[in-house]
């Protein structure tokens, strides 16, 4: 019997047809979509600090206007994909404990801190731009409810990393204390942008059953390549430079060499170790904490509401 | 918190004329909460023009099998799709 669902699950993703919620599915393919989805949902909640620490302090209306636009829509991306997870059963109000309890990871990105606003051009520019391309294959991950959350995803990504390279544009026409400025942000985001793409293939313990199951479309590598390469001509047409001496044009490749991030430093954010870990973890568990009250008010509310409406019917 | 606030699925017409069609799921407390939750999550950029709100739990479903056997009485009832028809192709109009 399981034999035989196995083998109808088998068949349904070989043929790139898209798993549904109450179709049977392995344990194990359960299992990594639940911890995959809920890390991406956890990083979009958690990438609503860095940039939200420059949204009463940018530099207009304008700025200031798109900026919680942004961090609007991450917190609408965290949700699509928490509401993606309960499809297979988790539970939201778990897997928000399971993050402020450090049980479960988020992108390493978000534990670097943002000195400057030219900082809110380069995150959008090159850290979605790396999202975009972690993101754009998984629109056709096996999981129904993951690729419809990350359609939706992409089709919002693309505002992101447009608003962020117009204002890195605005400000290399700017002053040369600005032009700096937007060199300095690239040079610190540039490698822990590589590092988005997790450790090097021989490294990555999930890939392989994860691409046996067309979770995962490409692998770390190819996806570090591909961003790359993408990511060179718009840095020439911005008039800025990757702090990287290795990277440059292999034409008998037809692909950019590059050197590769400091894995050490990578291992040792995701182990709890970068700079702002402690206080993205103790901000969130702050924030919802702190609204405890109103969930509760909100669930009275309209408990009171129900009783009194039939008590009139 | 999740315990307490109920599953709402989501329902939104893009435009008139169009169907409602589900866009996902969200928790609230109550109805009206819900209608306005979705209209933040769901419809950021002009996607609706009307949202419907659902009780997860109010929900009937059919099988999610593809090779249930409750679609089987359609499978073969060809005669139900105009090519099964032979009309000669100087026929006009049909």
């Amino acid at each position: 019997m399981v034999d035989d669902l196995a083998a109808r699950f088998e068949h349904t993703v070989a043929s790139e047809a898209r798993i549904e919620p109450r179709d049977w599915m392995p344990d194990g393919y359960r299992r990594t979509l639940i911890r995959q989805i809920a890390q991406h949902a956890h990083s979009e909640i958690i990438g609503m600090q860095p940039e939200g620490n420059w949204i009463s302090r940018a530099p207009s209306l304008r700025r200031k206007a798109i900026l919680l636009a942004k961090v609007q829509d991450e917190a609408g991306h965290g949700l699509y994909l928490y509401a993606a997870t309960e499809t297979l059963g988790a539970d939201r109000g778990e897997l928000t404990e399971k993050l402020i309890d450090g049980k479960q990871k988020y992108s390493s990105i978000f534990n670097y801190p943002t000195l400057t606003f030219a900082d809110m051009g380069v995150i959008g520019w090159l850290v979605d731009g790396a999202a975009i391309c972690n993101q754009v294959p998984l629109c056709r991950t096996s999981y129904g409810p993951y690729a419809r959350a990350m359609i939706r995803i992409c089709k919002e990504e693309s505002f992101h990393q447009r608003q962020g390279y117009e204002l890195l544009m605005t400000m290399m026409r700017g002053t040369q204390a600005q032009r700096d400025m937007v060199q300095d942000a690239v040079d610190r985001w540039w490698w822990p942008s590589l590092m988005m793409f997790g450790p090097p293939d021989e490294e990555s313990s999930n890939t392989e059953q994860s691409m046996a199951w067309r979770i995962k479309r490409n692998t770390n590598d190819e996806l570090r390549q591909k961003y790359v390469d993408m990511s060179m001509p718009q840095a020439a047409k911005l008039g800025v430079t990757f702090p990287d001496p290795e990277l440059k044009w292999n034409p008998e490749r037809g692909h950019h060499d590059f050197g590769q991030p400091d894995w050490e430093e990578f291992w040792q954010v995701v182990g709890g170790h970068g700079p702002c870990n402690s206080q993205r973890v103790a901000h969130r568990r702050k924030a919802h904490e702190d609204g405890a009250w109103v969930r509760e008010a909100a669930a009275a509310h309209a408990a009171k509401a129900r009783r009194s409406q039939e008590g009139v019917a | 918190m999740s315990t307490s606030w109920p599953l709402w699925e989501v329902f939104v017409r893009g435009k008139r004329g169009l169907n409602h069609v589900h866009v996902g799921s969200l928790h609230a407390p109550d109805a009206e909460m819900a209608v306005r939750n979705a209209r933040d999550v769901y419809t950021r950029r002009n996607e609706g023009v009307s949202i419907w709100v659902v009780p997860a739990e109010a929900i009937t479903a059919s099988s999610p099998d593809e090779k249930d056997p409750f679609f089987e009485p359609s499978g073969d009832k060809v005669y139900r799709h105009p090519t099964f028809y032979a009309i000669p192709e100087d026929v006009p109009h049909l």
